[in-house]
């Protein structure tokens, strides 16, 4: 494979082309509500019309707006069809040769597909994940030959580093520093290890970019390994995940017949081969060490560091991990430029963010936006505020390792800085909404008892204080708690948060901790017994 | 499961060996892929499982053996991963997703409302084996939440009613011989 080699694909893939697209989403969501039913009607429809000389029908990815799913969106016209039933698609053909048409209309200058910026998700709902050629034809793996023959990998960690790119799994550790620390760990082998195992509830980006653009997390794979010396990597995928598993599979067959994985890329003296490794449900396993554990073959369960993976990773070899949306980024910093990517966001949370916007709010779905857009924008303008006009109350980002911010606060713009000192994190993206039907205490209650379940047993202060600190909030939400049980429910907050081993027993106390802080007077009116515990604090 | 159906004529009998036999071959394929690398335990876990719908005790046992595992490492990481199940499922699998934008929106109102109208606890498989109802961290299926996994199919924007009738509708059916 060589540059022509690669441009008469993408030749060859134009030229196939319809002067007219029909784009019908086939991620999980939209497949849930029968969209590859949909596609197969959409494509009879097209041949009975006899319109098959100008039109063509494909299965993309996630156009993001999943709670409006089944999308079909028509190309050049951009129009879109919303909550399209199989049954519809002939009316939908029929529209294109100009007869009138019932299906429900969505409009492309809403905010919620307006106010977007799309570097990550850019080819999401446009190309079909399944065919390299189309991914090749909006300029795939062009990066990646461009840096095996143009760039010396400490030119590409100083891109990156340049760049600005921060973590996206939610620690927000600047990408370049891992990479060049990986870069210099002496090994005579090297691993880079994607992070998909997006278990934090409420969150769907990764399945999304997963599902959507998966040669965008392979190239982008492909360079990190570049760069670092690295010529083994892993992909681990949760379990959960079925539909981005088997895409991901059969994009890196396509890529190592294409000689774009594999031994000696582009004909140069790089190899780099790719092996999935499908998680099997620890919430544990995100954290890189206990992720380490895992693709190894044992219980996912952290150990402490240092040395970090950069240093001692799997097998004992210098370690890459970068998170799925983190290695997304790659192709498009390189391909555009650092300076480009460090004028998106702000000073020190630079480019975009993908959260999964969910719970209470009109529009649920992806969004893509740049860094520090307040919460008021992301919640009210894209994501219209309350579906039924109960008022909202709060945002809780991070998952189980965030935090509730509230209504009031909504002015906080979307930054790892301001987050934190919202007393929240940035975490992987989820963003669920919720009104004044939602009890905080209750909120708490419930990420607690997620933490309790995950807690992986290896720290005492996770494992028995996860248990405590839930059988505490239980007691509240039941209004059986005394003051001095919320004393000490605040007191092992900090104890376990100051002594556990990993993120995950540190984080575990932080939605009880922003709850406190912004919603005390709902665990004080619990305390008082003047909610009825019956509702567990409902109104 | 063949252990399921003690009175099966001996035709149905080898027919079911037979379909043993096949599917210990293609465990040892998976293995064997994996030139029995103990690193691979988790992927021949995976392989196991779908293969025999559960891990017993004796699959357990021969998968230690030829991975040149411990038993007691193999049963640790069955026992450790929420995927892995000890258990046989049942004929049907329903998995309410509890996730946060599923909890937000309802998820708890709709497990309750399943639970009575099968009269099983979440997590538990009815005696007769016909069902299992399960709970679910995050399918990442939140644009569309509540959603709720039956036999395999996600069903978005799920409501207790229409979950309920369904249900009826499936167990109504007659069973699938063992």
């Amino acid at each position: 494979m060589d540059l022509a080699e690669l441009h008469a694909i993408a030749e060859r893939e134009r030229a196939r082309r319809k002067a007219v697209r029909v784009l019908c989403c086939t991620s999980s969501g939209c497949q849930a509500s029968r969209s590859i039913e949909l596609l197969h009607q959409l494509e009879a429809a097209v041949a009975a019309s006899g319109q098959d000389e100008t039109v063509g029908v494909a299965s993309v990815g996630c156009m993001g707006f999943c709670g409006q799913g089944p999308m079909v969106r028509i190309e050049p016209a951009n129009l879109i069809f919303e909550r399209v039933r199989p049954e519809q698609a002939p009316e939908i053909i029929a529209a294109l040769a100009g007869q009138p048409c019932g299906v429900e209309r969505g409009d492309p200058n809403h905010p919620f597909f307006a106010r977007q910026v799309h570097v990550v998700r850019r080819n999401g709902g446009n190309i079909d994940p399944e065919r390299i050629e189309e991914y090749i034809a909006a300029g795939g793996y062009e990066v990646l030959y461009r840096v095996l023959h143009d760039l010396s990998p400490a030119e590409v960690i100083r891109e990156i580093t340049r760049s600005g790119l921060r973590g996206r799994g939610g620690a927000g550790y600047p990408t370049g520093l891992k990479w060049a620390t990986v870069a210099k760990s002496p090994g005579e082998r090297k691993f880079v290890v994607c992070n998909g195992d997006e278990g934090d509830p409420g969150a769907f980006m990764d399945r999304s970019i997963l599902e959507s653009d998966p040669h965008l997390v392979l190239e982008g794979m492909a360079i990190a390994a570049y760069a670092v010396g690295a010529h083994e990597g892993y992909l681990f995928v949760r379990g959960e995940y079925p539909l981005a598993i088997q895409r991901l599979t059969r994009a890196i067959t396509q890529a190592r017949k294409l000689g774009l994985l594999g031994s000696q890329i582009f004909e140069t003296s790089f190899d780099f081969k790719v092996e999935i490794r499908v998680g099997a449900g620890a919430f544990v396993c995100g954290e890189e060490t206990a992720l380490i554990a895992s693709i190894e073959g044992r219980r996912g369960q952290p150990r402490p560091r240092p040395p970090y993976p950069a240093e001692k990773g799997l097998w004992g070899f210098p370690t890459l991990i970068n998170n799925v949306e983190t290695f997304a980024n790659i192709v498009p910093i390189i391909e555009h430029g650092a300076d480009w990517y460090a004028a998106i966001g702000t000073e020190k949370s630079k480019g975009t963010k993908v959260f999964a916007l969910t719970g209470k709010v009109r529009n649920t779905g992806l969004i893509e936006v740049p860094m520090g857009m307040t919460l008021r924008e992301i919640v009210e303008d894209l994501g219209g505020g309350s579906p039924d006009g109960t008022p909202i109350k709060a945002v809780q980002t991070g998952g189980p390792s965030g935090g509730c911010i509230p209504a009031r606060l909504f002015d906080t713009p979307v930054d790892y800085e301001s987050l934190a000192a919202a007393g929240s994190i940035m975490g992987s993206g989820g963003m669920v909404v919720m009104d004044n039907h939602t009890s905080m205490v209750e909120i708490a209650r419930f990420y607690m008892a997620f933490c309790m379940d995950e807690s992986c047993g290896k720290c005492v202060p996770c494992r028995v204080g996860t248990v405590q600190m839930h059988r505490l909030l239980s007691k509240v939400a039941a209004g059986m708690a005394t003051p001095a049980d919320l004393e000490q429910l605040e007191q092992l907050c900090h104890l376990v948060r100051e002594t556990s081993l990993c993120g995950l027993g540190q984080s575990a106390p932080n939605p009880v901790l922003s709850t406190l802080r912004y919603f005390r007077e709902e665990y004080e009116a619990l305390l008082r017994g003047e909610v009825d515990a019956s509702t567990n604090g409902k109104p | 499961m063949s252990n399921r159906a003690p009175a099966e004529s001996p035709a149905r009998g080898s027919a079911s060996a037979a379909i043993a036999d096949n599917r210990q071959k293609l465990l040892e394929a998976t293995m064997r892929r994996h030139q029995y690398r103990p690193d691979a335990l988790i992927e021949v876990l995976h392989k196991a499982q779908e293969l025999y719908g559960y891990l017993s005790p004796q699959l357990l046992a021969s998968i230690a053996h030829s991975l040149h595992l411990p038993p007691s490492r193999v049963y640790g990481v069955a026992t450790f991963y929420h995927f892995f199940s000890l258990a046989p499922q049942g004929e049907h699998t329903c998995t309410v997703c509890l996730g946060t934008a599923c909890y937000v929106k309802g998820a708890l109102e709709i497990l309750s409302a399943l639970e009575a109208e099968t009269g099983l606890k979440a997590g538990h498989t009815s005696p007769d084996g016909r069902l299992s109802l399960l709970t679910a961290r995050c399918l990442g299926a939140c644009g569309i939440a509540p959603a709720v996994v039956l036999d395999g199919v996600v069903i978005g924007h799920a409501d207790a009613e229409t979950l309920r009738a369904r249900l009826h509708a499936l167990l109504a059916e007659a069973p699938v011989a063992p």
